[in-house]
């Protein structure tokens, strides 16, 4: 009994530390499963999420404040959006601050307290004309924000957006001369027989990734 | 232990006797709320974290003259659509358009790369409108496994889409 106890606690002990509790996310997206091994970063990101509809959500890691300010600065000044410090500081100080609406409705968005923005249905960022990308907009702020400093550019998409979302954030990137991103994933192993699994008996089981 | 105060033992002159209360205390209750909280810490620890694949893209060009040349021989061309569908042609024409669907593709891309020149080898990716943004990861994670080294994700071009289209609508994929 008192062996038992110990394991049990033991146990108890482990998972209470191998938790992690996930920050409740205002959107869900079921992400697609990849063989890639590598773990997703999560300083200096620039997110951009795509939800099942195919709209597209732009935002920054809570610790990067200082850059999140330059971004909405950059955007308000280059778009002539005129929006007041408060509405700034709304972006900056929000955890969920997603940018999921147009240019035009953005002061309107930041307008709202933090928890109208939690329920609040976005309609997304424009992406899918070429000639009115609001994306790249965005993803230019970010550059110029996180200059100096290593971007990480993650899409994080959901299984049954439909491609031509992606072809339009993809668009954004390149325009920017962003050529490296991220798309998250969830883990699966490599399946049995492929020349991947192949690869990694052969180095010894390490992860495929160079 | 002997935790009756009856007292059956005779005991020595000055040893007092009784006041030997246990110093045991019944655990099922603590056990339980241990075995509670660790069936709770179970379902909620999320083991594996997201991880990020690498996309890189080919830098758009002016001139289509400074395009990376490809030999039309080795050429694959692989268009994920709708209904988790593939369709592929080898070689530069899309009329030699063929079927197939993500199951089957990685014979269709192995037996490829088998009969072609690594070096020229190179696999084009162009998912169609319909495609998901799971498709297009499923493609893309296809070159991984099959441990293609040149592959580029392009847009389609309308022409391949009509061809992708009349092959569906024959085949009654809706």
């Amino acid at each position: 009994m008192t062996a038992m106890c110990d394991v049990a606690f033991l146990l108890l002990s482990f998972f209470i530390l191998a938790t992690k509790f996930k920050p409740p996310e205002a959107l869900s997206v079921v992400t697609p499963n990849s063989v890639s091994s590598k773990v997703a970063p999560d300083k200096n990101v620039v997110m951009i999420t795509l939800d099942k509809d195919g709209k597209v959500y732009f935002s920054v890691s809570d610790g990067n404040t200082s850059e999140k300010k330059d971004i909405i600065e950059t955007v308000n000044t280059s778009k002539n959006i005129g929006l007041t410090d408060a509405e700034k500081k709304n972006f900056v100080n929000n955890p969920s601050a997603y940018i999921g609406v147009p240019f035009s409705q953005l002061k309107s968005y930041l307008d709202k307290g933090p928890d109208e923005l939690k329920n609040a249905v976005l309609p997304g960022v424009p992406v899918a004309d070429s000639t009115n990308n609001e994306l790249l907009e965005w993803v230019r702020a970010a550059v110029g924000a996180f200059q100096g400093s290593k971007m990480n550019l993650l899409v994080k998409g959901d299984n049954a957006a439909k491609y031509p979302s992606f072809s339009g954030v993809v668009f954004a990137f390149k325009k920017n001369d962003q050529l490296k991103f991220q798309l998250i994933t969830n883990p699966v192993g490599a399946p049995l027989g492929s020349e991947l699994q192949k690869a990694q008996e052969k180095s010894g089981n390490k992860s495929s990734e160079q | 232990m002997d935790t009756s105060s009856g007292g059956g033992h005779k005991k020595g002159p000055g040893v007092k006797k009784g006041k030997k209360l246990s110093t045991r205390v019944d655990l099922t209750p603590m056990v339980d709320l241990g075995f509670l909280l660790i069936t709770f810490f179970i379902f909620t620890t999320t083991m594996s974290q997201p991880t990020a694949m690498k996309l890189f893209l080919p830098k758009d060009v002016d001139k289509p003259e400074e395009q990376n040349k490809l030999k039309e021989s080795a050429a694959l061309t692989l268009m994920p659509s709708k209904a988790n569908m593939v369709y592929y042609y080898e070689g530069l024409d899309p009329s030699k358009l063929q079927s197939s669907t993500f199951k089957g593709i990685r014979d269709i891309v192995l037996d490829k790369k088998r009969r072609t020149d690594p070096k020229d080898f190179m696999v084009i990716l162009k998912p169609t409108k319909d495609a998901t943004y799971k498709n297009t990861v499923d493609i893309l994670d296809e070159m991984t496994i099959d441990a293609v080294k040149r592959y580029a994700l392009v847009d389609i071009t309308p022409d391949e889409y009509k061809f992708v289209e009349a092959t569906e609508n024959a085949n009654g994929v809706k």
